[in-house]
C-alpha cells in the first residue's frame, strides 16, 4: 500500500513534537526509521496508524485521504517495544483477535492462526497465556497478531529493542522474510543505524522531529545530504572537523593536508565541515591514499575483535575503530590512517557539497 | 530468650482470637450460664441460639436484608467507578488531578455527617425503609473507594493494550468489555471486597435509613439486648453468623489483595 504524509504536522501544546513534513513511502517495502529517542519516530507512526490526528497535513493511503478516518478502520498493524499481547487470552486467542473481529469464518482463523504459528514457531505455546511465555515469545505473539490478518501497512515500533542480543539477532534476521511475501508496507523505527544497515530497505533519518532524508539505505549512509543525517546514521558517531581549502590541497588544520580531488575541484576556496566515519580512520593498515594524523588516546574499548579508541586530533575529539585488537594507554600518540576518498564535506549550512 | 522467638507472636495471635473465640464460646451457651458461670468452653452445649435465628423471620431478614443491599451497593459502586477509573486512567482533563483527589476527600467525613441529609431526602422521594436507599447511601464513600483502587490497578496496563485492540478493530466498548475488564479482573476482586466489607459494616446509615422491611442484621441485633432482656447467647450466635460472610469473601480475593497492596492502592 502507498503511504504519504502530505504536510503532516504534530503540535502538542506549545511543543512541536513533528514539524510539517512530506513523505512517501516504498510502497510494499521496508521502510525505517532512524532517529534517538525522542526523535519523533514514534509519533510519526501514529500519525500513520490515526491513533493521533494530526495538527496539520493529511495522510494519504493509495491516493486516498484517510485523515478523519478512525484507527479501526484504516487496516494497520502494530507491534510495540513492550511485548503487549492481551493477557486474558491465550496465544491462540491473542493472534486469532483481529480475525475475530472482523468476523472471518472459524475454520479459516484455524488454519490462518496454524500457519501464522507454524512460522513464528509458536506452535507448541498456543495454549498459554502470554504471562506464561518467554520475552522473545511474546513478542513473537504480537508479531503473528500483525501479520496474521494481513495488513497493507504494518508499523513496527523497535520491536526488538527489549530483547536480549541473540534473540534480536534472530528475530531481525527473520522479519524482512516474514513481510517479504505479504506486500505489505512496513514501516520499521529504529534508534541502532546498524539496525537500520541490516535491514536494508529504505530509511528515513529523523532528528528533532523532522525527516531529514529519505532514500535507498545503503545511498542515506553513503551520501548523507547533510551533517545531521550523518550524524543521525552513524555509529559510532562520525568524526567532524574543520578544514580549510586552499587551492589544489585541503588543510586540515597542522595535523594533515591532502589534494583535493578532481571531483571537488570546482569548490570556492574556504572553510569547510569534514565528516569521517569512524571505521575509515584506523590505527592499522596502509591505505594507498590515507593520510597519517596523529591523535592523543583519551579512552580505548577493545570489543571482540575491534579496537574502538577515543582520540583527540588537532583539537577535535574522534572515534577510531580498526579491526584486531590494539592494546592503547591513555595519553599515548597514536597514528591514524584517514582514508581521505572516504572524506564528505559539508558546507557551513551542513549541506553536503558534491559527493 | 533463644528458643522463645514463637512467644511474642503467640501471645499477639491469642490476644487477638480471644474476643472472637469468646463470642463463639457463648454463642453455644445459654444466657444462664453466660451470666451465672465462667467457663472457658459450653458447660451445656447448645443448638438453640442459631436455631432461633434460622426460624425466626425477624432475625434471618436482618441477614437477608443486609446482603441485598450489600450486593446491590457493591454492583453499583464497581459499575460507576470502572468508566470513572479509566477515564483517570487513561486522559488528561482539566482539574483530573483535583478531582481524583476530593473524590477520595468524600472518605474523610463520618457517615453521622450525612444521616440527616440522607434520612430527609430519601423520606421525600419515598425510598425510606428500602434496600435502594441504604445501597446508595453507601456509594457515596465507596464509589470514590472503588474508582481509587481500579485507576491503580488500570494505570498498571500499559495504553499501548487499548491501542492494539483499535488496531486490531474491536471498538472502545468491546475492547473494554472483552479485554480490559479481564485484564484488570484481580483489582475489580479487590475494589468489590472493599465496597462489600465497608457496606457490610456500616452500621449508623443502615440503621437511620430503614425501619422494618429493610433492616439490616447489625440494628436486629442492638433491639434484641434492649427490648428482651440480655439474650446474650441469641445475640453471640448472631454476631459469629455476621463474621462468616467477610471471612468467606477475604478467603476468595485473598491473592488479589496481595497484589493490590503490590500495587500500593489498597
Amino acid at each position: 500500500m502507498g503511504i504519504e504524509l502530505k504536510q503532516v504536522s504534530k503540535r502538542v501544546g506549545a511543543e512541536i513534537h513533528i514539524h510539517p513534513t512530506d513523505l512517501v513511502l516504498d510502497a510494499g517495502g521496508f521502510n525505517v526509521l532512524l532517529g534517538t529517542t525522542l526523535a519523533g519516530k514514534t509519533t510519526l507512526m501514529r500519525l500513520m496508524a490515526g491513533l493521533e490526528a494530526p495538527s496539520g497535513g493529511e495522510v494519504w493511503f493509495d491516493g486516498k485521504n484517510v485523515t478523519g478516518i478512525p484507527v479501526q478502520k484504516r487496516s494497520v498493524a502494530m507491534v510495540y517495544q513492550a511485548f503487549i499481547n492481551y493477557p486474558s487470552f491465550t496465544v491462540f486467542d491473542n493472534i486469532a483477535s483481529p480475525l475475530r473481529v472482523a468476523r472471518v469464518a472459524r475454520g479459516e482463523i484455524r488454519t490462518r492462526v496454524g500457519k501464522i504459528a507454524e512460522l513464528l514457531r509458536l506452535t507448541p505455546m498456543l495454549d498459554r497465556l502470554p504471562a506464561e511465555l518467554s520475552g522473545g515469545q511474546q513478542q513473537r505473539t504480537a508479531l503473528a497478531r500483525a501479520l496474521v490478518k494481513n495488513a497493507p501497512l504494518v508499523l513496527l515500533d523497535e520491536p526488538l529493542a527489549n530483547l536480549d542480543y541473540k534473540l534480536r539477532e534472530e528475530l531481525r534476521d527473520e522479519l524482512p522474510k516474514l513481510f517479504q511475501d505479504t506486500g505489505a508496507t512496513v514501516v520499521y523505527a529504529t534508534s541502532e543505524p546498524l539496525e537500520a544497515l541490516m535491514l536494508g530497505g529504505h530509511t528515513a533519518t529523523v532528528h528533532e522531529g523532522r525527516i531529514t532524508q529519505y532514500g535507498a539505505t545503503a545511498q542515506v549512509y553513503r551520501t548523507p545530504n547533510t551533517l545531521l543525517t550523518a550524524r543521525v546514521f552513524s555509529d559510532p558517531p562520525i568524526n567532524t572537523a574543520t578544514v580549510d581549502k586552499q587551492g589544489d590541497t585541503f588543510v586540515f588544520g597542522d595535523a594533515a593536508h591532502w589534494p583535493v580531488t578532481e571531483k571537488y575541484a570546482v569548490l570556492p576556496n574556504g572553510i569547510y565541515t569534514l565528516g569521517i566515519r569512524p571505521h575509515h580512520v584506523t590505527v592499522t593498515g596502509e591505505h594507498a591514499d590515507g593520510v597519517v594524523v596523529r591523535g592523543i588516546v583519551q579512552i580505548a574499548e577493545i570489543s571482540g575483535s575491534e579496537s574502538i579508541v577515543r582520540v583527540e586530533v588537532a583539537g577535535n575529539s574522534w572515534v577510531s575503530r580498526s579491526h584486531g585488537v590494539h592494546p592503547f594507554e591513555v595519553g599515548d600518540t597514536v597514528e591514524l590512517h584517514m582514508q581521505v576518498q572516504r572524506c564528505l564535506y559539508f558546507d557551513s549550512g551542513g549541506e553536503l557539497v558534491a559527493s | 530468650m533463644k528458643n522463645q522467638k514463637w512467644l511474642v507472636p503467640t501471645f499477639y495471635i491469642v490476644f487477638l482470637m480471644l474476643p472472637i473465640y469468646w463470642l463463639l464460646n457463648m454463642s453455644f451457651k445459654t444466657t444462664n450460664e453466660i451470666l451465672g458461670t465462667f467457663s472457658m468452653f459450653p458447660l451445656e452445649f447448645t443448638l438453640d441460639n442459631y436455631k432461633k435465628i434460622f426460624t425466626d423471620p425477624t432475625w434471618y431478614n436482618g441477614y437477608l436484608n443486609s446482603i441485598t443491599y450489600v450486593v446491590i451497593n457493591t454492583l453499583i459502586s464497581v459499575t460507576v467507578a470502572l468508566p470513572a477509573a479509566y477515564a483517570f486512567s487513561r486522559y488528561r482533563f482539566l482539574g483530573d488531578k483535583h478531582l481524583f483527589f476530593w473524590l477520595l476527600t468524600n472518605r474523610m467525613a463520618p457517615p453521622a455527617v450525612f444521616a440527616l441529609p440522607f434520612f430527609q431526602l430519601y423520606s421525600a422521594f419515598e425510598l425510606f425503609d428500602t434496600h435502594i436507599a441504604v445501597a446508595l447511601a453507601h456509594c457515596l464513600f465507596n464509589i470514590p473507594l472503588a474508582v481509587w483502587i481500579l485507576e491503580g490497578f488500570m494505570s498498571g496496563v500499559p495504553k499501548e493494550l487499548d491501542e492494539t485492540a483499535y488496531l486490531d478493530g474491536y471498538s472502545f466498548w468491546r475492547f473494554f468489555v472483552r479485554i480490559f475488564v479481564p485484564t484488570i479482573a484481580a483489582g475489580i476482586g479487590v475494589a468489590a471486597f472493599f465496597c462489600f466489607m465497608y457496606s457490610w459494616v456500616e452500621l449508623l446509615l443502615a440503621k437511620t435509613l430503614t425501619s422494618v422491611a429493610a433492616k439490616p442484621i447489625a440494628a436486629t441485633m442492638t433491639r434484641t439486648a434492649s427490648t428482651a432482656g440480655y439474650e446474650l447467647g441469641l445475640l453471640a450466635a448472631a454476631g459469629t453468623l455476621t463474621i462468616i460472610p467477610g471471612a468467606v469473601v477475604i478467603y476468595f480475593v485473598r491473592n488479589y489483595i496481595a497484589k493490590g497492596f503490590a500495587l500500593g492502592r489498597v
